[in-house]
């Protein structure tokens, strides 16, 4: 096992734990958080693969990993008002409920 | 150095503890500061792993900021009501699709070809370096990023904005 | 041979004038009696004249003139027709028009309140019209198509009241027991059509009464052919066993019997008889049958009618024994023989006939001789008339015919040398019919006028009048003048056959002949006459003791002789129990195969079509069970799939975010591993 794989395996970890909560938990903003999670994961494999790839050049996979967290933060903040928006209408963040049927 | 060492197992750890307890948690503003921890452990690998920027960047931007959003909308949103579970059949469709794709992922990175190779390492870059990146090579995907932000921060401005009807 | 001579080129008019009255008749409306009535008997008082050229033509001329026709092509060969008038058919052409114009104009008077005169009328113009071309025909075939015609107008006429059961009833029987005598004639016929190759009568030496094709048949098939002949003839003229129908047939008006019963439909048999007796009188076999047939029914007939009250009944017995002479004269002597008989008795049976109709008509349609009695007080042209008949069928010497021609008979039988038996039955049969004429004679006419009720049912079928008083008077012109005109004839003809001078017998034969009184004194024939009129005056006078002595007061008294043997007169009364062995044996025989036969049709012959319309029936509901329940109910599990399946999916919409999610991932993660492990390596 090299740092690589060792990396990889967390990031892939990560991922699943996030994917696994944004499709379990009923909250909506979990959902988010899980979102943001998986992005994360994503990142961290950007930069392992950065740091321990074959061909490592530069600072290609931290410029990259900035602009993926600038994406991130901004689909995070216009989710979060999505989210609050929804919540004044509904009265509820519960997914389960938040269908496209009327009730 | 030993790349697999104590250290990275243990900040890997913690990240994916808070994870977890993230996304298993009850209580919605514990989980908000358990996906805190979690930032913050990704962040301090980013700089185990030499990329300083990065990590400063990624404790700045997420435990600083999207963190606390979080949990603002939490508060915003009742949070203090605890969450109820899914019913057991979709729990478990769900963990087991994420495990699938774990197993998956982790077979891949394991067995894959282009892992065996010898690992070079490369030079930890300078923020001078970056900067001069981001300028040079990088200078649409820059600004493009700059008028995004601005879109969504005032997207979220007029989506989170009380509406005039509802207050009369 | 043929010849020019224009009465025999139209000979045909003779029956095809009566045939067109019938056919206007059958068009008139029921209103228009004067023109039918008119018509039918114009066309036969025409024909009447046609006769009597024929018969001038023939008269100091006898030969044997036809005209031949061919008619219909079987492959190659051709079936011809034809008529022939020789000696035998002018005689009878003449005999049968002139009795039948006779009664045409009596049917007038007669038939007048009835309502369906016109219809009587065209069906007496179909019979004269087919009984004068059975006359004339040259051809078997043609013979028996009209022979077929008459016994249909027969079935028409005895059933012209139909709606009476009995009528009707009795004209099936006609018809059907005739018909059995039919069938042998028709096999006859289909015979000698395969043995001859022809069946003309006379074709220049190749017609099948001619030597030539006569000798090509063997013994065998020449008696086969004459016997099953014979049998037409049984049945038409109502010879023993078949004689049944004739009695019943007296349900028919009274004009009919005296036309068609009396002197020419039962005629035909006989005159059948003379017609192929080139063939019959081959063979010795069937001349044998033929006289002892004859003789039987002679006897048997007149026992039966001593024991008759209805008036007609009693001739109609009459009738069919005198037939029985007839066919006994044309076994033992031949043609002329017979033939003599058959002209004379035609004449005073129709007067007899007719003299019982005016009886009837004058007494309001009694038909019971015990209910009559003294009519001959007030109604003498007709008990005189019919009192001239009456001796003329008894046959009183000299001065009737019916002496004459019946001693014929009897000499011819006397002179027979196979056996003396039918001699001695003709004998005792002359007897018996001086004995029940004499009773009818005493009953009807002498004594008082007895009205009662009559034990037995004789039901009077005759309804005339309307005024329900009778009227003691005569019978209007039309109706005595054709009497007194027959009991002319009744006398004079007998003169035509007389042994002295036997011109008839000469004439049929186509021989010369000479007045010779000294005939009388040749062999027994003085004896013979003797001994006839012996029997004459014995029966007479049998009769006058028992019956006319003292007259029975009460219609409701026993006869006389039924009080001296009770159970002999009871069963002569029933005609010695022969239709009750018919019905027990024939006609329960035929019910029962129609019984059969209707249970085959009913459950076999219909049960098939019935079997097929169940089996589709069967197959329809099948389908449409199958349709039902299968197709539809399939169709409609489909459509409930397919819904199901539809409401299934649609829970796939479920508006859910984390359920797509599921699915994406699932789906991510299902792809990758396909990847993946294509890729390997």
């Amino acid at each position: 096992m090299t740092a690589l794989t060792g990396c990889l395996l967390a990031s892939s970890l990560l991922f699943a734990i996030g994917l696994a909560g944004a499709l379990t938990r009923r909250n909506t903003i979990l959902v988010l958080v899980g979102i943001e999670l998986m992005l994360n994961a994503a990142n961290i494999n950007f930069v392992a693969f950065w740091r321990f790839g074959p061909h490592s050049s530069g600072a290609t996979g931290i410029i990259f990993v900035l602009f993926s967290i600038g994406v991130a933060a901004a689909e995070a903040a216009v989710g979060l008002a999505l989210i609050l928006a929804v919540y004044r209408h509904t009265k509820t963040t519960d997914l389960s409920r938040l269908t496209g049927r009327p009730q | 150095m030993r790349l697999m060492s104590a250290w990275f197992l243990l900040l890997a750890g913690i990240t994916v503890a808070g994870a977890c307890a993230a996304m298993t948690l009850r209580n919605l503003v514990h989980c908000a500061l358990a996906v805190a921890v979690g930032f913050a452990g990704i962040g301090t690998l980013y700089l185990y792993l030499g990329a300083q920027f990065l990590g400063l960047a990624q404790l700045l931007v997420y435990v600083g900021a999207i963190a606390v959003l979080i949990v603002f909308v939490i508060l915003l949103t009742r949070g203090s009501d605890p969450d109820l579970p899914q019913p057991a059949g979709t729990l478990f469709l769900g963990i087991v699709v994420a495990g699938g794709i774990f197993s998956v992922v982790a077979w891949a990175a394991l067995h894959s070809f282009v892992l065996r190779e010898a690992a070079q390492l490369a030079a930890a870059p300078t923020v001078r370096q970056i900067g001069t990146e981001l300028m040079d090579e990088y200078v649409l995907p820059l600004e493009v990023i700059g008028v995004m932000l601005t879109a969504a921060l005032i997207g979220a401005a007029i989506v989170a904005m009380k509406e005039k009807q509802d207050s009369r | 041979m043929a010849s020019t001579a224009w009465i025999v080129r139209y000979l045909w008019l003779i029956p095809i004038l009566p045939l067109l009255a019938a056919g206007v008749g059958a068009l008139l409306k029921q209103r228009q009696r004067r023109f039918a009535a008119s018509i039918a008997i114009g066309s036969m008082a025409v024909s009447f004249v046609l006769a009597i050229a024929a018969f001038a033509r023939l008269l100091f001329a006898p030969q044997r003139l036809f005209v031949n026709f061919p008619w219909m092509q079987f492959g190659s060969e051709w079936v011809k027709l034809g008529w022939v008038l020789d000696p035998l058919a002018a005689v009878m052409l003449v005999m049968v028009t002139f009795v039948g114009v006779l009664i045409f104009v009596y049917s007038a008077a007669y038939m007048h309140e009835d309502e369906n005169f016109t219809r009587f009328f065209c069906f007496l113009s179909l019979f004269a019209g087919a009984m004068l071309g059975l006359l004339i025909a040259n051809s078997l075939l043609l013979l028996f198509m009209c022979w077929e015609v008459v016994g249909l107008t027969s079935y028409l006429l005895i059933g012209f009241w139909y709606h009476r059961p009995q009528a009707a009833a009795a004209a099936k029987k006609a018809f059907l027991t005739t018909r059995v005598g039919d069938l042998g004639l028709l096999l006859g016929m289909v015979w000698l059509y395969g043995q001859t190759g022809t069946l003309l009568f006379y074709d220049h030496g190749a017609g099948c009464m001619e030597h030539g094709p006569l000798s090509q048949l063997t013994g065998k098939a020449l008696t086969g052919i004459a016997l099953l002949i014979f049998c037409g003839a049984v049945g038409k003229s109502g010879q023993l066993p078949l004689h049944v129908w004739l009695p019943d047939a007296m349900e028919g008006p009274t004009p009919v019997s005296a036309l068609i019963h009396a002197a020419t439909m039962v005629a035909a048999g006989v005159y059948l008889m003379a017609r192929v007796y080139p063939l019959v009188g081959a063979s010795a076999d069937t001349l044998k049958v033929v006289a002892w047939i004859g003789a039987l029914t002679a006897i048997f007939a007149a026992l039966i009618a001593v024991g008759q009250d209805d008036i007609k009944r009693i001739l109609a017995y009459s009738t069919v024994s005198q037939l029985g002479y007839m066919m006994l004269g044309i076994g033992v002597g031949g043609v002329a023989v017979g033939v003599f008989h058959l002209i004379t008795h035609a004449f005073f049976k129709a007067l007899l006939f007719l003299g019982a109709g005016s009886v009837i008509h004058g007494l309001m349609g009694e038909q019971d001789i015990r209910e009559m009695g003294g009519v001959r007080k007030w109604m003498p042209i007709t008990f005189a008339t019919y009192a001239a008949g009456m001796l003329a069928l008894c046959g009183f010497p000299l001065v009737f015919s019916g002496f004459w021609s019946k001693d014929a008979i009897l000499h011819a039988a006397h002179e027979w040398n196979v056996s003396q038996v039918p001699f001695y039955l003709g004998a005792i049969g002359a007897l018996l019919t001086a004995f029940y004429m004499t009773r009818q004679v005493c009953y009807v006419f002498f004594g008082t006028r007895r009205k009662g009720s009559v034990p037995e049912h004789v039901v009077p079928a005759e309804t005339s009048a309307s005024d329900p008083h009778e009227a003691h008077h005569e019978s209007p012109a039309a109706m005595t003048v054709p009497l007194m005109l027959l009991a002319a004839s009744a006398v004079l003809l007998g003169f035509l056959g007389t042994p002295a001078w036997p011109w008839l017998q000469g004439f049929l034969e186509m021989k010369a002949v000479r007045a010779n009184l000294g005939a009388f004194t040749e062999g027994s024939m003085l004896l013979l006459m003797l001994a006839s009129s012996l029997l004459v005056f014995a029966g007479l006078g049998l009769g006058w003791w028992i019956y006319g002595r003292k007259p029975i007061r009460h219609a409701a008294d026993a006869d006389a002789l039924e009080k001296l043997q009770p159970a002999l007169f009871h069963a002569l009364r029933h005609g010695l129990y022969v239709d009750n062995l018919y019905e027990l044996t024939v006609v329960r025989l035929i019910r029962w195969i129609a019984h059969v036969s209707n249970w085959f049709e009913r459950w076999i012959w219909s049960g098939i079509p019935i079997l097929v319309s169940a089996l589709t029936k069967g197959v329809g509901w099948i389908d449409f069970s199958l349709d039902r329940w299968v197709v539809n109910k399939g169709f409609d599990e489909g459509c409930d799939g397919v819904a199901g399946g539809g409401r299934l999916l649609a829970r796939l919409q479920s508006g859910l975010v984390q359920n797509y999610l599921r699915l994406l991932a699932a789906a991510v993660a299902l792809l990758t591993i396909f990847l993946l492990l294509g890729h390997k390596g």
